[in-house]
Formats: C-alpha cells, sequence, structure tokens
C-alpha cells in the first residue's frame, strides 16, 4: 500500500469510527432535543455531522470546485458533492454523511484493487537488464548501458544475472532460467554454440556471449514493447463503455433533474421528489463497468504474459474466444518438426539396415541422414562415399558396395526390389546387389497436437493444416489428428492465397486463427484475423507480425489462451450487465420512491467493488 | 506520427473523458488513454507543432480532470 493510500485508510477509519459513535448516540438520545424550549434544536446534530461530513470530504470538494469551474458539470467528484448537500438540506444528515463515506471506502478499494494489479504486471516486467559486462581485450569486464553494445561484442554475463542482449555463446556453459519469458519452470542448459535470449536469467556459472542483436532489436525490448502497449488495441467492449459513460451520466442527471421538477410542480411535495432524484446522482457514475472492463483485460493479458502467452491487445483476446476456423502450418506447428526413423522394413533386419545407413550417410547433415545418425553412431570406417545426386549415397570398400537411397538408386544399379507402401520418406538400403530392406522416416506428430485438435472438434471449430508436403504426409497427419480439413504441396505463396481465399469465402460472424512458427510465414499471418506465432522467443519478425505470441514451443498454450479468452469475456459481460442492471433498477425503483439512498449508495459502490473483485477473478486461471 | 506518453490519471472515467476531449483537437488523429497503464498514445500530423500540440494536450487534460499530467 503506497502512502497515499494509506493516508486514505486513516481518514476513512477515523470518519467511520466518529461517524458511528455520533449515530449510535444520535439515535439514543436525539441530539436535536438537546437544547429544550427552541426552533434551532437540528444545528447540533448538523453541526456535528457536518464537520466528520468535511473531514471526509474535503479532497472531493476541492476537486468539485476545481472541474465545475472548468464546466465539467457531470463530473462524478460535483455530482456526489450535489447528492450529500441535497440530504443535508433535506435534514438527512447521516444519509449525507454516509454516502460520501461509502463512497470513499469504494474509492479507496477500487484503488487498491488497480494498484495491485498494476504492481504484479510491473514485476512481471522485470526482465529490463539494467547492465550489461562488456569483455574487454585483457579478458577484464567493465559494467556499461547494454544500449551501447554492439553487434559483435562479447558480453559477459555472471550467475545471477539476467542476459542482456541477444546472441551466441562463445566461452562456457551454464543452465538458464527462462521462466520470466516463456513460464517454463525447468531451466535451459546451455553450451557453446548456444542461443541465448535476453531477459533470461544465468543460474550456474559465467558465460561469455557474441551478441547478436543490438538492444532495441533484442528480445527483451520488444516483449517490453508489446507488452506495455498491449491495452491499446481496444476490444468491442471497451469501445462500448467509453461510448455509455459519455452518455449515461448526463442522461440520469438530466432525469433527476426532470424528475425534480416535475414532480414537484405536480404534487407540491418538494422534499420527496428531491429526494429521490438525489438517489439518481449517486448513482450517476458509470464507474463500475468504466474501471471492471479494462481492469479484467489488463489482468488477464498480464496474467497470459506470465504464462508464455503474450496477447496485443483486448481486441484479441476477444476475437480469439469466438475464433471457430484454426488454420494451422504443419511443420514445426503440429509436428515437431525434425525427422525421426518410425519404422525399419523388415524390423527383424533391424540393426544391420541401420548399420549401413549410417556409414553410408557419416558424411551427410541432411535431415534424413542426422534421423539416422541418432540411433546409430556410424563407425569410423574406409568406406569411399559417393553421393549420387538426387538418388542417394553409394558407400564401397573394396569390392563390398552399400546402397542407401531412393527407388531411382536402386533401380538404376538393378538391384530387384519390392517397393513400400508407408507413408513418409523412404531410404532404401542394399548390399552388393542383394536387397535389404528399408527405412521409413517420418517427422513427428507433438504429442500435444492430438489433446489441442481434440478439443477444438469438440467444440465445434474447424481446423484446418496448411503444408508443402506431398499429399501422402499430409493425409496421413491430418487423419492421424482428425483435421476437418488440409491442403498440401504448398509453396509459401499458395499459403498466402489459401489464406485470403478462406478470408474471403468467410462467413460475417467467423473469425480465422492462423497458427504457424513465425518463420516464414509472416505473410500469412499478416492475412488471418488472429495471428498467433509459436516459439516467439528469439524471432522479432513474428512477434511484429502476430497478434498472440505463444513464447513457449507448446501447443497447449493455445489452449490456455482460448481458457483466458473464454474466462476474462465471461467476466466483462457479466460485469456489464451486473451493474446495468443493478443501477437501472435502482433509477425505477427510486423514480416510484421504492429505493431508499442507501439502496442507492449500494448501486454506486457495493456495485463497483464487487466488479472490481470479479474483474480480478480474470487474473486466476489454472494451468 | 505516433507518440507514447506517461501520463497520471486518478480516475478511470476521467481517462475515458480525456481521451474524447483530445481525439476532438483538430490536429489530433486519434488518442486513447490507458488508465491501467498510466499511458497514453497521440497520434497526429506530422506537420503540427509538437510542443504546442503538447501543451493544448495538456491544457484540454487539465480542463476534464484537474490532476491530468502528462510527462514526457
Amino acid at each position: 500500500m503506497t502512502r497515499k493510500l494509506k493516508k486514505r485508510l486513516i481518514r476513512i477509519i477515523i470518519s467511520l469510527v466518529l461517524f458511528v459513535a455520533l449515530f449510535t448516540v444520535d439515535k439514543i438520545i436525539d441530539l436535536s432535543t438537546v437544547i429544550p424550549g427552541t426552533d434551532l434544536g437540528w444545528l447540533l446534530p448538523f453541526g456535528l455531522y457536518l464537520a466528520i461530513y468535511l473531514f471526509i470530504s474535503y479532497d472531493i470538494l476541492i476537486k468539485a470546485v476545481k472541474n465545475i469551474a472548468h464546466g465539467q458539470v457531470f463530473d462524478e467528484n460535483f455530482l456526489m458533492i450535489i447528492a450529500t448537500v441535497g440530504a443535508f438540506v433535506l435534514k438527512e444528515f447521516p444519509e449525507a454523511v454516509a454516502v460520501m463515506l461509502f463512497y470513499q471506502i469504494g474509492e479507496f478499494f477500487q484503488d487498491l484493487a488497480v494498484g495491485k494489479s498494476r504492481r504484479e504486471i510491473a514485476k512481471l516486467m522485470d526482465i529490463r537488464p539494467d547492465y550489461a559486462n562488456k569483455v574487454l581485450d585483457n579478458n577484464e569486464f567493465e559494467q556499461v548501458d547494454p544500449e551501447t553494445i554492439n553487434i559483435n561484442d562479447i558480453i559477459r554475463v555472471l550467475p545471477g544475472e539476467k542476459v542482456p542482449l541477444d546472441g551466441i555463446i562463445v566461452k562456457g556453459a551454464s543452465s538458464l532460467d527462462t521462466k520470466a519469458l516463456t513460464g517454463e519452470a525447468l531451466p535451459r542448459d546451455v553450451n557453446i554454440g548456444s542461443q541465448v535470449i535476453s531477459g533470461t536469467i544465468n543460474l550456474t556459472s559465467s558465460i561469455d556471449i557474441k551478441v547478436q542483436k543490438t538492444y532495441i532489436e533484442s528480445a527483451v525490448s520488444k516483449i517490453l514493447e508489446l507488452v506495455e502497449n498491449s491495452s491499446n488495441v481496444k476490444s468491442k467492449q471497451e469501445n462500448f463503455i467509453t461510448k455509455f459513460a459519455k452518455y449515461y451520466t448526463p442522461i440520469v442527471v438530466v432525469s433527476a433533474v426532470l424528475l425534480a421538477l416535475i414532480g414537484s410542480l405536480v404534487t407540491k411535495d418538494y422534499n420527496t421528489w428531491i429526494s429521490r432524484s438525489l438517489n439518481f446522482l449517486v448513482v450517476s457514475c458509470p464507474c463500475a463497468i468504466v474501471i471492471s472492463v479494462p481492469l479484467s483485460f489488463f489482468t488477464s493479458i498480464g496474467k497470459a504474459a506470465k504464462l508464455g502467452i503474450l496477447v496485443k491487445g483486448s481486441l484479441y483476446l476477444e476475437n480469439f474466444n469466438k475464433a471457430n476456423t484454426f488454420v494451422f502450418d504443419k511443420t514445426g506447428t503440429l509436428t515437431v518438426g525434425n525427422f525421426a526413423v518410425s519404422r525399419v522394413i523388415p524390423e527383424e533386419k533391424r540393426d544391420e539396415i541401420l548399420r549401413l545407413a549410417a556409414i553410408a550417410e557419416k558424411d551427410s547433415n541432411h535431415p534424413i541422414a542426422l534421423s539416422i545418425k541418432a540411433l546409430v553412431k556410424p563407425t569410423s570406417n574406409e568406406y569411399v562415399l559417393n553421393n549420387v545426386i538426387g538418388q542417394g549415397i553409394i558407400a564401397s570398400k573394396g569390392d563390398e558396395k552399400i546402397y542407401v537411397g531412393n527407388a531411382k538408386l536402386l533401380k538404376n544399379n538393378n538391384i530387384s526390389f519390392n517397393e513400400i507402401n508407408e507413408v513418409g520418406t523412404l531410404v532404401y538400403v542394399a548390399k552388393n546387389k542383394e536387397y535389404l530392406g528399408a527405412i521409413v522416416i517420418n517427422d513427428e506428430i507433438k504429442e500435444e497436437s492430438y489433446e489441442v485438435i481434440s478439443y477444438l472438434n469438440k467444440n465445434n471449430i474447424k481446423t484446418i493444416m496448411l503444408t508443402g508436403d506431398n499429399e501422402a504426409i499430409a493425409s496421413d497427419v491430418a487423419n492421424k489428428l482428425s483435421l476437418t480439413s488440409y491442403k498440401h504441396s504448398l509453396l509459401p505463396q499458395d499459403k498466402v492465397s489459401e489464406m485470403d481465399e478462406l478470408i474471403k469465402n468467410k462467413k460475417d460472424n467467423e473469425l480465422i486463427v492462423y497458427v504457424g512458427d513465425g518463420v516464414n510465414d509472416a505473410p500469412t499471418l499478416a492475412r488471418s484475423d488472429i495471428a498467433i506465432s509459436m516459439g516467439g522467443v528469439g524471432s522479432d519478425a513474428a512477434i511484429e507480425a502476430s497478434d498472440i505470441v505463444l513464447m513457449h514451443d507448446d501447443l497447449k498454450s493455445l489452449l490456455l489462451a482460448k481458457k483466458i479468452a473464454k474466462k476474462t469475456m465471461i467476466i466483462v459481460k457479466e460485469n456489464i450487465y451486473f451493474a446495468l442492471g443493478v443501477k437501472l433498477a435502482i433509477l425505477v425503483l427510486s423514480a416510484f420512491g421504492l429505493a431508499s439512498i442507501w439502496l442507492a449508495v449500494f448501486g454506486d459502490v457495493g456495485v463497483a467493488l464487487l466488479c472490481v473483485l470479479n474483474a480480478l477473478r480474470s487474473g486466476r486461471i489454472k494451468k | 506520427m505516433k507518440k507514447t506518453y506517461k501520463v497520471e490519471v486518478d480516475c478511470a472515467v476521467c481517462a475515458t473523458k480525456i481521451e474524447s476531449a483530445i481525439s476532438k483537437i483538430d490536429e489530433v488523429k486519434s488518442c486513447t488513454v490507458n488508465f491501467m497503464t498510466q499511458k497514453m498514445v497521440v497520434e497526429y500530423d506530422d506537420t503540427v507543432n509538437e510542443k504546442s500540440l503538447f501543451k493544448q494536450i495538456k491544457k484540454v487534460g487539465r480542463k476534464v480532470d484537474s490532476d491530468f499530467e502528462v510527462i514526457e
């Protein structure tokens, strides 16, 4: 709690105690009868209540005077003063003080909640590095401003320090805590050659990093910029409340004036009608809605960021909740993006086939070769490797020849074999004209893809996959995941035109999400209604092109984001309907004289507080 | 030209009022005042005199709420 707030709290408590004391005494012995034999007996309770009133409301009084001097007739401070002064005039002294007291209590709790929410976000944004240790020629280092570091400079990050700029490790090994960026609790082990991202924390030992991006271009700056500006893209609800706030207060105030005038003129009963219209003024502030709706979005966006999901604005949270078509890039999004041996045919010759293939692929860095070598380490051999472009490799040692490649390689060398019908990339293996078998290599589907797609299917959301792979691979993945549809053999520009087509043919209420890895699909991202890129850490192009960035390379964040979006929208709507409903009910009841000023106070302060508390629930999402 | 300022706004309703008041300034194309982040984004023509516009923004904002503060 800030000092300002503490002071206000003390003031509220003192006023509350004095008020309760005075009120009780006044109820036991009617204070207006204390001085007998005069008509001015009311002056005593009036004076006492007025003293408390002035103590609790002096700041509002000052503000009201200032604002009314600027012609702000619909200023909430001014209206509160009118309402309470009106109550004094009607000789409702305790009511006048109570309205102001509760108003202050309400404001206090609102500020407390908002302050708490702000501080939490600020804490989250504690990834900004304060300095960088620039390594000098003599291997010493000096602390400098990270903005002064140039590309290719070497910086040293000691244990416990934040990595200030993006780069690659040139000396040392350590583990990094990436929690602040990705929400991932497990530290990441890094060593020479590893890419490191600014904003992560070095845990175990000192590392030297060759800087690859200037501070402004580094991940930490990009992320901070994104989150700090996030709530400027406003949702429909926020635009609604801005308009609503503009008209609500004037309408209520004008109605109050009309009610007082017409009612009094018709019935000549001034007190009753003025008292009813004062209730209007008490509920004339749209605070409950105006504060709770942005607070919900702000809290949710903050919570999402904490979980490694960056949302660029509340509009995207709103739209994401409504989205009913999800378009996925295949490689790297639904699938792992690296190739792995899925089968060896026939299985009983597995060891031999893999051993021979590894010999031939010894020097290759092709993803397929790497997937084979991941299983079998090639033994040092004296084979001569002959690369047949577009077909494979022939390894020879003396008379011995190993053929590893596609069907063409075997055909061209007159080796008879059975063509295998399997989805994936096939690597045939033969030795000395004798066919041994084949290795089936596939891009693996991510484990979480099943869960994510089945969740989306259950919620009647269309799932479409776009891929550059051939039909066999595409249909296999689509069937395994039960996708709604897929498009195969697409070049990058084809993905863009497919997206254009989808956008063109969609119905008015449809919203299309595109989920990609953000590496080379920026144009496709840009065309979708909501662009989501995955594993955003480090790729500033992706961060720029997307509306939502999943910092984690985990598709399940998508479901988490969906949960957050849904919860937020429910809370926002609850607050709007609840606040509007109660206020409207109080206005109607007041007009017919069925609501006391106490109920009106609840309609203002109570409703605002309940809405704020409800808004804070947005931040409570279980992972 | 789009510029972000740090602001001090005490109440959420004032923020929306200040936002619409500043948006009404001729040279201002758009304005958002964010109560939660205490930030204001103003978009204006490149040709305007920034200093006088800044002064005007402050004045207009203060008229709505006397506690409004813009930090450059």
